[in-house]
């Protein structure tokens, strides 16, 4: 004998997203209060993979701890590394070669590139279609093969070093990231005609999940978050580093501030990433990668330092308290991804459930980095 | 000029401070740049806003408040328009002091790092939270509590947010001893 499910009016119910679950792309937990499909009152709760890498920056050398920043953002590690070896260039005075500096620049870039058509293909899989990520992957797979040749890592590349590089790159990584270019264009017109105008994707996208200039603000997004929102905020334009003021390029700006604006703030970032690496293959100069007085023992004067960069996430930033000594006393690290998937919470309040998760996955939320 | 126009702001938290001496400290540090003058400033340092040179420290206006004028320092950041960018602590153990450092930074080309640190004894850490000023100071604060300890006033919800959710020690502090 059936009795029917009887439902009060105005009753809600939790939902529990995560930590293990297809939609957070790793150990993530969102606690949603549901109204039916719609989301009454959501939190995140994070911290599942916390590793405590600030503890161990002040626990080991600077050499040591360095290894560490490429475990912070297996997609986009070389963004990081170059974060930490600029701070610690900056604090201890050390000079690097001009050559190391734009080869850092070609490997941040290309590495851009390999994380950005990850979550193309994950976030396109996340909205219902799967063969843009076998494509995304191919495409990948070149640049991944490329950066294993010259730093014998396909994603914990922990290429660079204090002044300079572990390794020179040579004639066949050159005429290989030559023929990368024009691939990688045709391929960007071939994701657009495959993706962007298609039918299901625009309807799922146009309007989700709006975000104001002045939520990014109180929330301190960056990357494509903030540029979907009309903010034109580029920390390599913005607060110039390395050799980028060296390099002609635009920063994509949508005014939506919806998922589709980020998902094309992405696409078009990869067309302004190969026009880098173009730049900096014509312009690489010869020279050494590493000075000739690069110090065994780096020991910065006591004080206090930070250094911003652009990674593929957004505005990494790395504070350094330094009391003189071979570790460092205190060692912040603020991730991009941290600050943007906090303002998750308030904007999902009101949505379809699929909505609030095609906006996570416009996010590119990568969780290591946001645990760290 | 937003430089300028930031620290002017800051100053007027400070009325019996004269700026034009905090500048001379300031251009005598960038010139000398010993390892012993940062360190003593950072000991006889005294609440007030120095400017820093960009291209050593990575950040140009350095302010530091009491605890009892957080509020009104995150509150003028907060009207020029500054977005924020993390919250940390550092443990002072041999003053017997923690530290508070807030970042804060601009999305426009006027480029302009502000940090704004506030110190409290070691043994009763207390600082009024800003999150009724930046919401995105929640998690943050949060985290600035799981590692130092450091309880934040009137903070809606103030849990362990990255260590478990039983966690009764805080890692980043100096005698911590795992």
């Amino acid at each position: 004998m059936s009795v029917p499910v009887r439902i009060q009016p105005d009753e809600t119910f939790v939902l529990n997203v995560g930590p293990q679950h297809p939609a957070t792309h790793g150990v993530l937990r969102v606690k949603m209060e549901m109204d039916g499909e719609y989301i009454v009152d959501a939190e995140t709760v994070i911290g599942y993979i916390h590793r405590m890498h600030e503890k161990m920056g002040e626990l080991k050398t600077y050499p040591q701890f360095y290894m560490n920043l490429s475990r912070m953002d297996y997609l986009g590690a070389m963004g990081y590394s170059h974060g930490h070896v600029l701070l610690v260039e900056k604090a201890a005075g050390i000079e690097v070669p001009e050559r190391a500096e734009y080869i850092r620049a070609i490997t941040v870039e290309l590495n851009r590139i390999s994380s950005h058509l990850f979550w193309f293909g994950a976030f396109v899989m996340d909205l219902g279609g799967f063969s843009p990520l076998m494509y995304a992957l191919q495409d990948r797979e070149h640049i991944l093969d490329m950066l294993e040749r010259i730093t014998g890592s396909r994603l914990t590349y922990s290429y660079y070093r204090f002044g300079g590089l572990y390794n020179d790159i040579d004639d066949e990584f050159i005429e290989s990231a030559r023929r990368f270019i024009p691939r990688m264009r045709k391929s960007l017109k071939k994701y657009d005609r495959l993706v962007t105008g298609n039918i299901i994707f625009q309807k799922r996208l146009i309007g989700n999940a709006v975000l104001t200039q002045e939520t990014c603000r109180k929330y301190g997004a960056s990357s494509a978050v903030a540029r979907g929102s009309g903010i034109n905020y580029d920390v390599r334009k913005n607060e110039p580093y390395s050799v980028y003021p060296e390099f002609d390029f635009d920063v994509p700006v949508y005014n939506e501030g919806d998922s589709l604006a980020r998902y094309k703030v992405r696409m078009a970032e990869i067309e302004q990433s190969l026009r880098i690496i173009e730049q900096g293959l014509d312009k690489l100069p010869g020279g050494p990668i590493m000075p000739k007085k690069a110090p065994k023992i780096i020991k910065p004067p006591a004080g206090d330092y930070y250094q911003a960069v652009e990674t593929a996430r957004g505005n990494f930033g790395i504070r350094l308290v330094s009391d003189g000594g071979k570790n460092p006393y205190r060692l912040k690290l603020r991730s991009p991804t941290y600050s943007n998937m906090h303002l998750f919470d308030e904007t999902c309040k009101g949505m379809l459930i699929m909505d609030a998760l095609a906006f996570m996955g416009s996010l590119d939320l990568v969780i290591p980095e946001i645990d760290r | 000029m937003i430089i300028e126009q930031t620290r002017n702001a800051l100053q007027t938290l400070f009325p019996e401070a004269d700026p034009g001496i905090d500048l001379q400290v300031q251009q005598e540090d960038s010139e000398t740049t010993a390892e012993s003058s940062d360190k003593q400033e950072d000991t006889v340092r005294t609440n007030g806003v120095i400017e820093r040179d960009y291209q050593v420290h990575g950040y140009h206006i350095d302010a530091q408040v009491d605890p009892e004028q957080l509020l009104e320092a995150v509150g003028i950041v907060d009207s020029l328009g500054y977005f924020i960018e993390s919250i940390t602590g550092v443990d002072w153990i041999k003053e017997n002091q923690l530290e508070v450092v807030y970042d804060f930074s601009r999305y426009d080309f006027d480029l302009c790092r502000v940090v704004i640190r506030t110190r409290v004894d070691r043994d009763a850490p207390v600082v009024p939270s800003i999150t009724s000023i930046y919401a995105g100071a929640n998690w943050h604060e949060r985290e600035t509590h799981d590692f130092f300890g450091i309880k934040f006033e009137g903070h809606p919800h103030l849990i362990p947010l990255l260590l478990p959710e039983d966690a009764d020690f805080h890692p980043l502090l100096k005698d911590f001893k795992a």
